[in-house]
């Protein structure tokens, strides 16, 4: 099995490409007007048949994009670093909200985009860089999502008058209790987690703190509904929602609880691995769904909470009457802001783990995880940190997603969803940054603009029956995307280096070392070669994206 | 509630959930044959299961004013739903799964997940271009009818037992568990007692060995598929009758169910998978039946479990044999070496 590449390493030469820059300059320009001319409906009215053409739902999308191929390419060619920077940040924070500006569906498809995009760099840390496969991601999304709208919303009123009504013992009483019994089970394992620091672990100890851990719970949930009795008096107050200043509380408080929920979630499951894994996330995010259907006292069941509230943002709002948006839009763009910024911060926090010591101890466990546990990579530790950076993701976009769409269901989060998301990191390829991002856009465009375009454009076709409707076809799409990807190239389309290396040679891991050591000889950083592909990958000037 | 009452009643859940136990079992042992070979857990099942349950309402549809006996109708219908479920079942490993037989674990995994999609859409796409989505068995007379109801007919003395303690069953219920152990006993049979039984067997312990004593690993595979299709185009017709209507998108929780029956008896392990099936079968049963005593007893609390928490319940047994017991009742554990 130990067999050294014969032919020894190929040599690896640079890849002279040819300099771009006016090229993308131009494509940038060509699309980017295309794009402000075809979402303006004034000037298409003075364009006869051509407007009508543009107004074509197809045609749209592919103006769409062509435009959004813009920042590919500013990543991908090799072009000077201030096109790319023009072409990156002109792209994004000018033309992309000029043309929203005459047509708000532009706006919320780019921030349905890099919702996705997050969603999808969430769960490409869980699959791609863990090889976790994690079939219930979705439901990490929609515990953000919730944990903003309940309050967000006439929800948290109507909880609080509920409570009123249904008091049981005092509040007062209830929350001494919940206190002292939340103070005495987190000493107890405390105490007991101390112990198993100096001496043995017994059977006893352990299931003593397992009791205290649940008299950790019943106090928490104790002191909460006591907070609700007491809090019922201002059920008036809060009618609407709470104050939409607590966006920025929220947005912390997403983050922690999603990470929360993904370790309880990780404990239990993540002994497992592969399949069975896959199976049970499957089967826990069904569970989260089913309770947000069923707990309706919280999340109104299947009917959905609606309105949602977003943060008011006086300045913003002002600044974006300045430059000419409608009333009805400034949300939109706030939040199209926003979604920029938590982009950003997501991608950094990805590059920044991918080189870290947990980022390499990731990769270790996905090539084999009892070669790593041998190496001293703690397994539980480590794939819990996985579940819960891609939850907390997923946490912060399923808040934005509420705030954005101010109606969410339970449907809003079912199996398909996440099915959807892992179909975005299949075909971006796992384990590559751009690549997933690259991923949800086509993905998120396919099925927001082309598809339903297909499917407008084909209703009035006779031949084409309403039930092959291609606007329906999601299940077939998504799942030919990830057959396809699987058989034809399982490295995806903007490939990790590694990772392909890893799929393409006949022997896996030992014909990997042998090359590394081979190439360098004094290849002692070569063991982790997931830190070499990064670096690599960030050689290549990237643009703002 | 007095016990007079309640243990009718409890009978009749158990009893009940046997009859779905023996559909899960069938389905469950297309899961399993599929995994003791490949090791791989073969996600398209509940769509090739669907499938067979599409196919025997088209049969049953079909059939539905011509004069054949209605046990012919069913046989048809079984043979039927056999061979397309068990050729699909062969040609989505022939294009999706052969490829990919030494990629890593995930992928075939993700390849299967993909070809369920893909199947949903079309078997949704098919049926709909007829303007149906809903399919509802139409079965043959009397089917439906209570099992032994009338008074001195010739299961006399079953009928009378069956009424001293109060179970009710149908015609069909008891059909589906003779169609269910009949299948089972042959699968027993072919694995057990034939050449290619043997050579199955051969290759699901080591392939390559196997190899070498001039078995047909690829051969071989096929066979299991096949043989696994056809329990899910059985299944598929057993379910649709018991429950009277499928559509496209059906076969997700069956399917869930199934697979934790398998699971739990142990993935890899004929009986197993049977025990299991039966075992989840009257579990989900009782947590159903939990609605209703809520509802008897007056207590708020019970009532508030819906019939969707039987999905949940299916998940926890899950979690907890994965946790507690990964080979399950009656599986072997494999070591796993670097």
């Amino acid at each position: 099995m130990t067999a050294v590449n014969p032919a020894g390493p190929a040599p690896r030469r640079p890849v002279v490409r040819p300099d771009r820059t006016v090229l993308l300059l131009l494509v940038f320009i060509i699309t980017s007007g295309l794009l402000l001319v075809s979402h303006n409906r004034a000037v298409l009215g003075n364009m006869g048949s051509l407007g009508t053409l543009l107004l074509n739902p197809i045609v749209e999308a592919l103006v769409v994009s062509l435009f959004l191929a813009n920042v590919l390419f500013a990543y991908m060619w090799k072009a000077a670093n201030w096109a790319k920077l023009i072409v990156g940040v002109g792209s994004l924070l000018f033309v992309l909200p000029l043309a929203g500006r005459a047509d708000s569906s532009l706006l919320d498809l780019s921030i349905q985009i890099m919702i996705f995009a997050a969603l999808a760099l969430g769960l490409n840390i869980v699959v791609g860089l863990a090889g976790l496969l994690d079939l219930g991601y979705v439901a990490f999304f929609a515990v953000g999502a919730y944990t903003w709208s309940i309050f967000a919303s006439p929800r948290f009123g109507e909880i609080l008058r509920y409570y009123g009504e249904n008091a049981g013992a005092t509040g007062a009483g209830t929350l001494a209790i919940g206190l002292v019994l939340v103070a005495v089970t987190a000493g107890s394992m405390l105490y007991i987690r101390g112990l198993h620091a100096r001496l043995a672990t017994t059977r006893l100890s352990t299931w003593s703190f397992g009791l205290a851990g649940f008299g950790l719970v019943a106090g928490i949930v104790l002191v909460g509904r006591s907070l609700l009795v007491l809090a019922s008096g201002s059920a008036a107050a809060v009618a609407g929602g709470i104050d939409p200043s607590f966006f920025w509380l929220f947005l912390a408080l997403s983050i922690m609880t999603a990470a929360l929920v993904g370790v309880l979630i990780g404990l239990p499951v993540l002994k497992l691995k592969g399949d069975y894994l896959a199976i049970i996330t499957l089967g826990l995010g069904e569970v989260i769904r089913v309770l947000a259907n069923n707990l309706s006292l919280y999340t109104a069941g299947s009917q959905g909470i609606t309105p949602i509230g977003s943060a008011s943002v006086p300045w913003f709002n002002s600044f974006a009457a300045a430059l000419g948006f409608r009333q009805d839009q400034f949300y939109l763009l706030f939040l199209y802001a926003l979604v920029l910024i938590v982009i950003a911060v997501i991608l950094l926090v990805n590059v920044r783990l991918d080189r870290s010591r947990i980022g390499r101890a990731w990769i270790a466990i996905r090539d084999d995880e009892i070669a790593a546990q041998a190496m001293g990579v703690p397994l539980m530790q480590t794939k819990l940190i996985a579940f819960a950076t891609g939850a907390s993701f997923a946490g912060v976009m399923g808040m934005i997603f509420a705030a954005k769409q101010t109606f969410i269901s339970p449907e809003s989060f079912n199996l398909l969803q996440s099915i959807g998301v892992l179909s975005m990191v299949i075909l971006g390829g796992m384990g590559s940054f751009s690549g997933v991002i690259l991923g949800a856009a086509v993905v998120t465009l396919l099925n927001l603009r082309i598809l339903p375009g297909l499917g407008e454009a084909s209703a009035n076709v006779p031949w084409i029956p309403q039930q092959a409707n291609p606007g329906q076809l999601q299940r077939l799409i998504f799942g030919s995307i990830l057959v396809a990807m699987m058989l034809l190239r399982p490295e995806g389309l903007l490939p990790n280096k590694r990772r392909t290396r890893e799929l393409h040679s006949e022997h896996d891991q030992e014909d990997e070392s042998g090359e590394g050591n081979a190439s360098g000889l004094n290849a002692g950083g070569d063991v982790y070669s997931a830190g070499m592909a990064t670096i690599k990958e960030n050689d290549r000037p990237g643009g703002s994206k | 509630m007095d016990l007079a009452t309640l243990l009718p009643f409890i009978v009749n859940v158990i009893v009940g959930g046997l009859v779905l136990g023996f559909v899960y079992a069938i389905i469950a042992l297309g899961y399993t044959m599929v995994y003791g070979v490949l090791q791989l857990i073969n996600f398209a099942h509940s769509e090739v299961f669907i499938t067979g349950a599409v196919v025997g309402f088209e049969v049953f549809r079909v059939l539905q004013n011509s004069e054949l006996n209605g046990y012919l109708k069913l046989l048809l219908a079984l043979v039927a739903a056999m061979i397309v479920s068990g050729l699909l079942n062969v040609l989505i490993e022939r294009l999706a799964y052969r490829p990919l037989r030494n990629a890593p674990r995930l992928v075939p995994l993700i390849t299967a997940i993909g070809v369920s999609l893909i199947l949903q859409d079309v078997l949704r796409v098919i049926e709909g271009l007829q303007g149906r989505f809903d399919l509802t068995y139409t079965l043959p007379a009397g089917f439906s009818d209570k099992f032994c109801a009338a008074e001195g007919s010739s299961c006399a003395p079953l009928g009378n037992f069956l009424r001293t303690i109060g179970v009710d069953v149908q015609l069909k219920d008891v059909i589906l568990v003779v169609v269910a152990l009949v299948s089972l006993t042959a699968l027993n049979y072919v694995v057990n007692r034939t050449r290619l039984g043997k050579a199955i067997r051969a290759v699901a312990q080591d392939r390559v060995t196997a190899g070498l004593m001039g078995i047909d690993s690829n051969l071989m595979i096929s066979a299991t598929f096949l043989i696994g299709g056809a329990l899910g185009g059985i299944s598929g017709v057993l379910f649709g009758m018991k429950f009277g209507t499928v559509n496209a998108y059906s076969g997700f929780d069956p399917g869930i169910i199934a697979f934790t029956a398998a699971v739990l008896g142990g993935i890899g392990s004929i009986p197993g998978a049977v025990l299991g099936g039966l075992l989840l079968g009257v579990i989900q049963n009782l947590i159903g039946v939990m609605n209703i005593f809520g509802n008897l007893m007056g207590s708020a609390n019970l009532g508030t479990i819906d019939a969707s928490y039987q999905r949940i319940g299916a998940f926890l047994v899950l979690v907890l044999i994965l946790i507690f017991k990964p080979t399950g009742l009656l599986g072997k554990s494999n070591v796993e070496k670097v």
